[in-house]
């Protein structure tokens, strides 16, 4: 597999989420997803840029335009060095949260992604990772 | 005694018209200045050209000469000019002095240099102040917009007798989601509302947190005895609600004139046609 082009960007503010809605806006657009599947990934997307905020104390995201043979597509990796997560499955179930939001983000990303992955260690930080193919 | 050599400003007194001239074709060949009249840009130069003069004088900038060029920056700045037209104005200045100078010191060519050298560096430093002159005005025009977006009002309108609308634009973030609220709650008082319409064609996403927001809002207007409908939202958005697991418990239609028809025919009106369609 072969991926070119990665875009850094840092999220330290909600300005910054909306940021990264857009670049992913672009590349989506760029990879020739359909109207649908962009909606998906930059709302994905949206809602991992907000737990890096609001959850792991900000961070930042790695957007990756991907290309392999006929295929195209855009993956985004998300990692904080914030608290972690104690239990995964616990918030990736529906309604589970521990800030004031409806717990519905972590799930409802992984449900809007072809790919997902995460990664998070106590007190270490987290690392989530979505990706939507044509 | 010899005679001391002619002076940047005794060529400049000396070969006025010509540096006009010669500078004005200079911009005119290297395209820019299209937007100005030749009237204006003669105005330009020439005052320009005086205030140099006595920069040249002084042997450093002056102060008019500083003014002069940083109003001439900054409106072209509130006029869009790109910067490189700016800076192009102050640089085609030099060919024609330079040229002055040569002529007028055709035989000393050392003196020459230095002439043109002084030229030069006084219109280097212009350049600096023209670019500074430049980010400052960009920076006036980019916290003027800023201004403006924020004051970018999300009207509540009203439909109807008791009946209200709220078209919502662009990010709904905290901030924006607080004034919204606000407005609307006020205008259910003001008006006496028993219908809110909350139109979202002009949200671009809905994440949860604007989900989120969305039902805060209606459970506020629900409280003040207001029924809120959803409008608008776009197919993409409805299968991107669904796979998040977002339920908008309120009644939603895809346009704003289907839920200004069913709020119309809640409040027990219809709208009915005076004659076949057509007729």
């Amino acid at each position: 597999m072969s991926s070119t082009n990665v875009e850094r960007h840092v999220i330290q503010n909600s300005d910054d989420v909306v940021r990264v809605r857009q670049a992913v806006r672009r590349a989506a657009l760029d990879a020739g997803l359909s109207l649908v599947d962009q909606t998906k990934i930059i709302t994905a997307a949206s809602e991992l840029a907000r737990n890096t905020l609001d959850h792991g104390g900000g961070g930042e995201a790695l957007l990756e335009r991907l290309a392999d043979g006929g295929r195209s597509g855009v993956r985004i990796r998300f990692e904080d060095t914030g608290p972690g997560i104690a239990d995964i499955d616990a918030a990736l179930r529906p309604g589970f949260t521990t800030g004031r939001g409806m717990g519905l983000g972590l799930g409802g990303a992984r449900q809007l992604s072809n790919e997902f992955s995460i990664v998070s260690e106590l007190g270490q930080g987290t690392r989530v990772t979505i990706a939507r193919w044509k | 005694m010899a005679r001391r050599p002619a002076g940047l400003v005794d060529i400049i007194a000396a070969h006025e018209d010509e540096i006009i001239r010669q500078w004005q074709a200079e911009l005119a060949s290297n395209g820019s200045e299209r937007r100005l009249s030749a009237r204006e840009i003669e105005t330009q130069c020439r005052s320009m050209l005086d205030a140099f003069r006595e920069s040249a004088e002084a042997g450093q900038a002056s102060e008019r000469l500083h003014d002069l060029l940083a109003g001439m920056t900054r409106t072209r700045a509130l006029q869009g000019f790109p910067i490189s037209e700016t800076v192009s104005f102050v640089l085609s200045l030099k060919r024609p002095l330079a040229d002055a100078a040569i002529k007028a010191l055709e035989r000393q060519p050392a003196a020459a240099l230095r002439e043109v050298m002084a030229a030069g560096d006084l219109i280097d430093g212009l350049v600096r102040n023209v670019t500074e002159a430049f980010a400052r005005a960009r920076e006036e025009i980019i916290l003027h917009q800023q201004q403006e977006i924020s004051e970018l009002s999300t009207p509540v309108v009203k439909l109807w007798d008791g009946i209200l609308a709220l078209p919502l634009i662009g990010t709904l973030d905290s901030s924006r989601t607080q004034v919204v609220m606000e407005n609307l709650l006020q205008a259910i008082v003001d008006e006496g509302a028993q219908m809110t319409i909350i139109d979202i064609t002009g949200v671009p996403t809905v994440d949860t947190l604007v989900a989120q927001h969305l039902l805060k809002t209606i459970a506020a207007a629900r409280l003040m005895g207001a029924e809120c409908i959803i409008s608008g939202i776009r197919p993409q958005i409805a299968q991107t609600m669904v796979h998040l697991g977002v339920e908008l418990s309120v009644v939603s239609k895809a346009t704003l004139a289907e839920a200004l028809g069913y709020a119309l025919a809640q409040s027990g009106r219809a709208v009915v046609a005076r004659r076949p369609a057509g007729g």
